[in-house]
Order: structure tokens, then sequence, then C-alpha cells
């Protein structure tokens, strides 16, 4: 697995759509519109994806490598035509190195006297 | 949710099939949570740039297939650009010059109700103006046609010198009754045009908008300021907008044409062209019928001079002749053909590589890709090359048109050249692309329809689609046999016209036009010093053997018919007995070569006071005294008595393609006074080997005996008697290119299916090969396949030959559309072409060697 370092990347920067959604599905699989709820809710309303962009992702990501589709259901109570998503070990090492580099990022404008009061 | 459905059709098919439902459940949690309305809102602004962006996505995707698949196999690329481009190339050409010679309509008001009248002969003739009318003859058209016709005016061609602004210039004009200008249908940019009410308009000038810019600079205060034409003032009165042309383009000015109580005395004095605008409603034929009822009064009323007289009606846009529009369709034909011969030979490149490409699809198929992924695929592929083959083609297409432009006749009332039309690109474009997608999409239909049972079958393509192939190769063979035999017909008829004796001798002799003006040169002592004392200087140059004035080229005054009075012979009507007539100074003879047959030539001393001689044509001899030793005897011609004293050779005066009249000349010196001045001698025409290089030389002479006289018309008689074959030359200089890339297509076509058999085909030789077969036989097998398609097409193609040739007999000046020599020839050309085609393939096919062709499934 030398490449997938590698591979990983390559993939960055994530788009902030990609992030998101690796977020959400990182914890436990999802279905879409759990998904977009998820973000919704996460960043208190600020963005609300659209079905037609999540799933453009969705599609994408899968692709890539960064989803799978999962046959992992819960129990009860399911509409039998969604689909569920679960991150793959790509996926979480990609969201890993997204987030090592947004956090090298944040220290570096710290550093230099950067403060998000001061902006 | 019906709404939400339609909006989810806006993304690509495969898009839909794996995420549809989800994004409908997604879209019905959407409506519980928000509404309907906020959630259709939501949906809107979501769905419509998603789409769009996932389309993007897969066309992204499918160029990069689709570059790959291209560089994979450059040669097959480059040949379905190259076919393309040919085909749409030379169709783009050949339409757009045809449309802008038979179809674009004429720049003035309601063109299709313009038509042209002129005199022919009686029992038809029809088209082009074969013979001008007579002004009474018009008068009495005009006068008694007035239920069809709303209007109707005359002209007729002049030029005048056009001194003081700067050097003098030679300017053509065109005399037009009052009404000529209002019936076209086209206002003035500037001032006016001739007043029909008065004679006010006399010495006035309407000019043309070239001829403005030109001397005037396009000052607006040109009305009312004078010009000196052929000495006189004229004011000019107005100016016509640009773009106007008539009669023909180099028209420079209009000047009013007066025709008096004197001008309708004799109807046998025809130099005019009538245009009439048939009322509003009001059909071609029924306007022809009026006319027909006029002239048929006049031949019963007038039968000295119009028992014989018929007419020439055509509409003002057909103007062109019928020779050119053969010419122009016979070339729509051709590339037509083309067209089509490009699109069987797309169809076979496409199919052969479909037969070879089947087993990939089948594989993706197999691994789950949908049908309208793979159709979509191919249709990018097939896109992306027929835009390629459209570039090229445009490329082609320009680099084509020049030669193309040769095609329009001079003096046809098309303007300018034509330019590339982008309607006509578009269709042949549109064409193209469609067979190469319709062909292109074949395999992903058939892989997609097969499934696995292609994998199984190791890839074979069917025997329909090889029949088909088959039948398409046939066709390319009888397109290529008939393009080919057209063009040999027509190279045939080119040599020939050109192997016509004209008569004279055209090499060495340099002519150009000084037309005395009146009536500054109305005085006859004037004009006999001017051409003696020319002529003189000119015969004095260094390296001029002979020089001679005439009042008209031959080939270049193509009229110039009278009517003569022999003692004996019966005058049936002066038009249908005319002869030609022209009034020439001594060495005229000798400057063209033309050979004296009996007696002698004119002489310096043939003039006024002396006997009143001519010199007749053995064809005149032939007409009236056949048989007879025709000097000493006499004739009568415009007026007067006059002696033959010489006889010479015929001379093609009306062209080489073209039947001429008997030819009289009369002595310049005894016919000072009292002709028209189309009928002075004016074109000065002088044989020495320096050719051009003696220009300056003559311009000196000429300056010398009238410094205001301008030079007009400078070019060699070798250049008058090539032009006669140029729209010929151009012909078939382009229908050979179009043969030729036929013969290649063909060769392609035969050779790719040759060689894609032979592929399909390669276990069974090799087995043949291995158990002993002669490679000669295996061979034999395969040209034998390629001669079967050649045969078959060979024939259909001799029958379409056939069928063109006849259509197009007018222009095989004498030919017969059955000439065997040309269709032996053209087959011959073609079985020669296709058999080598086959010769790779044969080649190939003996080299197959048995184990690796076992192996290879």
């Amino acid at each position: 697995m030398t490449n997938y370092h590698a591979d990983a990347q390559a993939l960055l920067p994530l788009p902030s759509v990609t992030f998101h959604v690796l977020i959400a599905v990182s914890p436990e699989p999802c279905h879409g519109y759990a998904i977009i709820q998820n973000i919704e809710s996460r960043t208190g309303g600020t963005l609300r994806l659209g079905a037609g962009t999540l799933y453009r992702s969705i599609a994408r990501m899968v692709e890539q490598g960064l989803l799978a589709e999962t046959s992992k259901r819960p129990a009860q109570g399911d509409d039998e035509r969604r689909r569920y998503y679960r991150i793959t070990p790509f996926g979480t090492a990609v969201a890993r190195a997204e987030m090592r580099r947004l956090t090298n990022l944040v220290q570096l404008a710290r550093a230099s006297g950067l403060t998000p009061e001061s902006a | 949710m019906g709404f939400y459905c339609l909006l989810l059709r806006l993304y690509p098919t495969s898009f839909r099939n794996e995420y549809g439902s989800e994004l409908m459940v997604t879209h019905e949690q959407l409506v519980r949570d928000r509404g309907r309305f906020m959630a259709a809102l939501a949906a809107l602004t979501d769905v419509v740039p998603n789409a769009l962006l996932a389309h993007g996505r897969i066309l992204r995707q499918d160029l990069r297939y689709a570059f790959r698949t291209i560089a994979r196999a450059p040669g097959f690329a480059a040949t379905v650009i190259i076919v393309t481009a040919l085909g749409v190339g030379a169709n783009t050409a050949t339409f757009s010059v045809a449309d802008f010679v038979l179809l674009r309509p004429l720049r003035y008001a309601d063109p299709g109700r313009l038509v042209r009248l002129c005199e022919g002969p009686k029992e038809g003739g029809g088209w082009g103006c074969m013979n001008e009318l007579s002004p009474a003859n018009y008068r009495d058209v005009a006068g008694g046609t007035r239920t069809s016709f709303e209007s109707w005016g005359a002209f007729t061609g002049t030029s005048v010198n056009l001194v003081g602004r700067g050097e003098p210039v030679r300017v053509g004009g065109t005399l037009v009754t009052p009404q000529v200008l209002p019936t076209l249908g086209v206002a003035p940019l500037l001032g006016r045009t001739f007043d029909s009410t008065g004679g006010r308009d006399a010495n006035t000038a309407v000019l043309a908008y070239g001829f403005w810019q030109r001397h005037f600079g396009g000052d607006p205060g040109v009305l009312g300021s004078t010009i000196r034409l052929d000495g006189s003032p004229v004011v000019v009165i107005g100016v016509m907008p640009q773009g106007f042309e008539f009669p023909e383009p180099n028209a420079q000015m209009w000047l009013p044409l007066r025709l008096d109580e004197t001008a309708f005395e004799n109807r046998n004095n025809t130099y005019l062209h009538g245009i009439g605008r048939l009322k509003a409603g009001v059909t071609f034929e029924q306007g022809r019928a009026d006319i027909d009822r006029v002239f048929s009064a006049l031949s019963r009323e007038y039968p000295a001079s119009n028992a014989e007289t018929g007419y020439s009606y055509f509409r003002l846009r057909d103007q062109v002749l019928p020779k050119f529009r053969v010419m122009l369709l016979a070339l729509c034909g051709a590339s037509l053909s083309l067209l089509l011969l490009t699109s069987a030979n797309l169809a076979n490149l496409l199919l052969a590589r479909a037969a070879g490409r089947e087993k990939e699809l089948a594989v993706r198929t197999a691994l789950g890709a949908g049908r309208e992924r793979l159709v979509r695929q191919l249709l990018t592929e097939s896109v992306l090359l027929a835009g390629l083959g459209g570039l090229a083609g445009v490329l082609v297409a320009t680099i084509a048109m020049p030669l193309f432009s040769h095609l329009i006749p001079a003096g046809s009332l098309v303007s300018a050249r034509p330019s590339l039309d982008v309607r006509v690109m578009v269709i042949a474009g549109a064409l193209t692309a469609l067979t190469g997608i319709a062909i292109g999409l074949l395999p992903a239909i058939r892989a997609s329809r097969a499934g696995f049972g292609v994998l199984r079958e190791g890839g074979r393509g069917g025997g329909r689609r090889q029949r088909l192939r088959s039948a398409l190769v046939t066709g390319e063979v009888a397109i290529s046999v008939a393009l080919l035999i057209s063009s040999g017909f027509l190279i045939r008829a080119i040599v020939r016209v050109q192997s016509v004796d004209p008569g004279f001798a055209a090499e060495d002799v340099l002519t150009l036009r000084t037309q005395l003006p009146s009536p500054r040169y109305d005085d006859s002592v004037r004009r006999e010093q001017y051409y003696r004392g020319v002529l003189a200087d000119v015969q004095a140059l260094p390296g001029v053997s002979a020089a001679a004035f005439t009042s008209g080229l031959p080939m270049v005054l193509t009229g110039g018919i009278t009517g003569v009075e022999v003692p004996g012979a019966e005058v049936k009507s002066s038009r249908t007995d005319g002869v030609s007539w022209r009034v020439i100074t001594p060495q005229f003879f000798k400057v063209l070569g033309v050979e004296v047959r009996l007696g002698r030539q004119l002489e310096d001393g043939d003039a006024i006071g002396r006997p009143m001689v001519a010199i007749v044509s053995e064809s005149f001899v032939q007409r009236y005294w056949p048989g007879r030793n025709p000097l000493g005897l006499t004739f009568t011609v415009r007026g007067a008595a006059r002696t033959v004293v010489g006889v010479v050779r015929d001379i093609k005066v009306r062209g080489l393609e073209r039947s001429m009249e008997p030819q009289i000349y009369l002595p310049a010196y005894q016919m000072l006074t009292g002709i028209p001045g189309l009928y002075q001698p004016k074109d000065l025409v002088i044989k020495a080997v320096a050719g051009e290089a003696l220009l300056p030389s003559v311009r000196a002479v000429i300056r010398r005996a009238d410094a205001e006289q301008p030079i007009s018309d400078v070019r060699m008689m070798r250049a008058v008697v090539q032009r006669e074959t140029e729209g010929r030359r151009a012909q078939v200089a382009i229908l050979v290119a179009l043969a030729v890339i036929a013969l290649v297509l063909t060769a392609i076509g035969i050779q790719g299916l040759l060689a894609f058999l032979v592929t399909q085909r390669s276990q069974e030789i090799g087995v043949r090969l291995a158990l002993g077969a002669d490679p000669a036989r295996v061979a034999g097998m395969i040209v034998a396949e390629a001669g079967r398609w050649t045969a078959i097409g060979g024939v259909l193609g001799v029958g379409i030959a056939y069928v063109a040739a006849k259509s197009m007999q007018a222009l095989l000046f004498g030919l017969e559309p059955s000439d065997p020599l040309t269709f032996a020839a053209g087959l011959s050309v073609v079985v020669l072409v296709t058999l080598a085609g086959a010769v790779a393939p044969a080649w190939r096919a003996v080299r197959i060697s048995p184990l690796v062709a076992l192996r290879s499934d």
C-alpha cells in the first residue's frame, strides 16, 4: 500500500462537499437524505446540499474509491429504495490527509498572528 | 412527483438509472419536511445545473476515450477524416457556385417578374439572345402586351470615350429607354433616373456606383456637373446604388436612348434588347402567350421582314446560357454522386471497424455497461470524427473555390465572385455526419443485443452485414465508372473543340481598340487620315509584319449580320439569309493569316472614287454562286452594288462551337460615312513576334495621332481563342478531380473490404494452405471477389454514364453519348484500379501462416 498515501495526496485539496460527506458517513453508513440532514445540522443550516449535488458527489466518490455502497441496513422503518454508503479505508485515509492539511494551514495562519477574531 | 420525474429526465440516462430512485426518495422526504412548493423550488435550482455538469463529465470521459481510440488507430481516423473532407469540400464548392449562378435572386425589386425579350429564329431557339429587336418590333410588342406586362424598356450597349478626367478612357455604357431603370425597380442612390415624359434628358447620364467612386471619389456634388463623353458635354443627373448591375456586371453608366420616327422605319435594323415586368399575378407563360400573339400578327402584317422572325423570351435570371446551366448541373450531379460515394465509403469503413470492435463492446456490456452508455460513447466518437472531417472539408472547399469560380460565365448578371455558402456546407456536413453516426451506432446496438453471443462466436460479423458491405462497394464502383466515363466524354469534347480550325492564325497577333468618337470623327477625311497615319507608323515599327483595322475581331464581335441582294438569287428573308460583314483595311488577311483562295486582297487603292469592291468567303460563294467563278460578279449590300475581287477562307466568327454565316469584307476607305459605331473599324490587329512588348510603341504612335484617343481591350488573339474553351477546361478539371477522388475512394473501399474478408477467413485460408491448397488459387479467390463487385458495379456504372452523357449531350460537341471508345477507356481504368486494390489483400492471404491462423482464436 505504498501508493495509498500518494493517491490520497493526489485528491487534495478536497472539495468542501466531498469532505463534508466523508465526515457525515464516517461514524456509520448513511443514506443520501441522512447525509444532507447531517451536514445541514452540523453546519447550523449554512450548508444545505441539493439532492443532485449530493448524488453527483457520491457518484464521483464511489468512482474514486472514497465511498462504497453497503448492504447493511437498519432493521426497520426503512424505505427499500434507499441505498446506504459507508466510508472506505481509503476514504478515511483521504479524510485524515485533508484534516492534516487544514490543520497545518490553520497553524501557519496562527503563527503569523492571524486570528479569526481579528479578521 | 410527476414534475420531479420530468426533471430527472434531464440527467444522463446512466446517472438516472443509478441514482434515480434514490433521488425520488430524497425528494419525497423533502416534500414531507418543507412542503410541496419549497421542495419543487429547491428541485428546480438543484437539478438543472447538476444535470448539465453530469452531462459535461460524461462528455469529457467520452472525448478522452475517443481521442485514445483515434490515437490507437490513426490510419483509420485519418482515412475517415480525409474521406469526409473530400466529400464535404467538393460538394460545398460545387453547390456554392451553382447556387450563386442558378438560384440566387437578382438584386432587383421582385426579380421573378422580370423577363427578357429578343428576336430569334421562327422555329424556337428559345434560350439566350439570338438576335436583337428592331425598334418597330419592340414598340409593337410593348404596345400590344399591356394585358400581361406592367412595363417594357429597351436597351442596347454602347461605349464612349471619357476625356478630361485623367487619362482618356473608354467607358462601357448602356443606352436605355426611360422605362428601363423604373422597370427594374431600383431607386437611384442620388438624383434621379431618366424622365419618361419629355425629351429634356438629352445629353444626361446616370452613373454606376463603382464609376462614381473611381472617377469622382464618391462626391455627392457630382449631380449637375458636366463630363465630356466622345467630345460632347453630358450632365450627370443620378447615381445608382452599390450592387446595381445592368445589363452586365461591368456597366459603368446609363445614357438615354431616344427612339425617333426614323428609328422605326426599318424592321431589319435590329439592335435593341427588351426588358419587361410582368403584372403581379400574371404567369410567365401567360406573358408568352401575349407576346406570341403579337409576333404572329407582325409576321402576317410585315411578311418581308417578319415572316421568318420568331422571338426568344426568357426570365432575366436565365440570362445564363443553357450550356453553362448544363455544365453546372452536370457538376452538381457529379458532386452529389461523390457525396453518396463518400457516405458509402464511410459506412464501409465504420462497418469494418465495428466488426473489429464488437468483441470489445461485448466485453464492456458483459461488465455492466448499459446500451445507452455505449451508444453515447460511440456517438461522441463518430461526431468527433465527422467534426474533424468537416473542418478539413472547409479547408478543401476554400482551396477549391477559385477553380470553381472560372465556371461563372462572363457577362452573366451574377455579381462578384461567389463565396463559400455556409448553408450548403452545413447540409453536406450534416449528411456525412448522419451517415457516420448511423453506421457508428450499429455496433453498439448489435453488441448490446447480441450480448454474450458475440463473445462465444469469436467476434465474427454476420453474413447480412457482409452483404451490405459488398453492396456498398459495388455501388462505389458504379459511381466511379459513371464519373470517369462522364469525365472522359468531356475531355474528348474539349479536344474536339480545341482542334476546330478557326480559319485564322491567332499566334503573335496583338489586338487593341481605339474607338473614334463622334462627332469629332464624323468627318471622313479625318477618319481616313487617322487610320492611314496610325497604320503607316505601326507597320514601320521594328518586328511588325502587318497591321490593320477591323470593325470586329472574330469571336469578340460575334454578331454584325446584314442582308445582301444577289442578282438571280431569291431573297427568302434578310434575317435567315444574313451574312456576317466586316469593314477592314488592307493587310487584315495578312495579319490573321487568312488564306486568299481566289483573286486578290484589299489594297490601299480601294478607296472612294474607285470601283466599289468586296471580298467574300467560300461559303458565300457556295450559297449564292455554287460552281461559278465569283470574281467580277456583283451583289448589293447596304445600298451599294459591289464587285467581288477576292475569295477567302471562312472564319469561325461566332466562336469555335457555333455555326457561322458566310462572311463579306468591305474596304474601310470606301465606308467612311454612314455606318453605325458598332461597324466602324476600331480594332487594331498587329502581327508581330514581340507581342505585348510592342504595346508602349503602339501607344506612342496613337498618342501622336490623337492625344485624346483612349486605348482599351488590349489582348493577344491567342487569348481570345483560348477564352473560348476556358469554361470547358475548368469544368473538365473539376470533373476529373471528382472522378479521381471517386476512384481513390473506391480503391480504399475495395481494399478495406477485402482485407477484412481475409482477416475473417484467415482460419479457413490457413487450413486450406496447410492442406496443400495452391497459393495462386487462394489469391485468385480473393481477386475474384473484387472482380465480382467490379463486374456488377461496372454494368450499373455504364448504365448511369449513358444516361448522364445523354442528358449533357449539349456539351459533347457532336460526340455520340454511346461512343464506345470513351466507355471502354473509363471502364478499363476502373477495372485496373479495383484489381490493384485487391493485390495487397490477396498477397496477405497467400502469406497467412496456417499455424498462426489456427492459434489466433
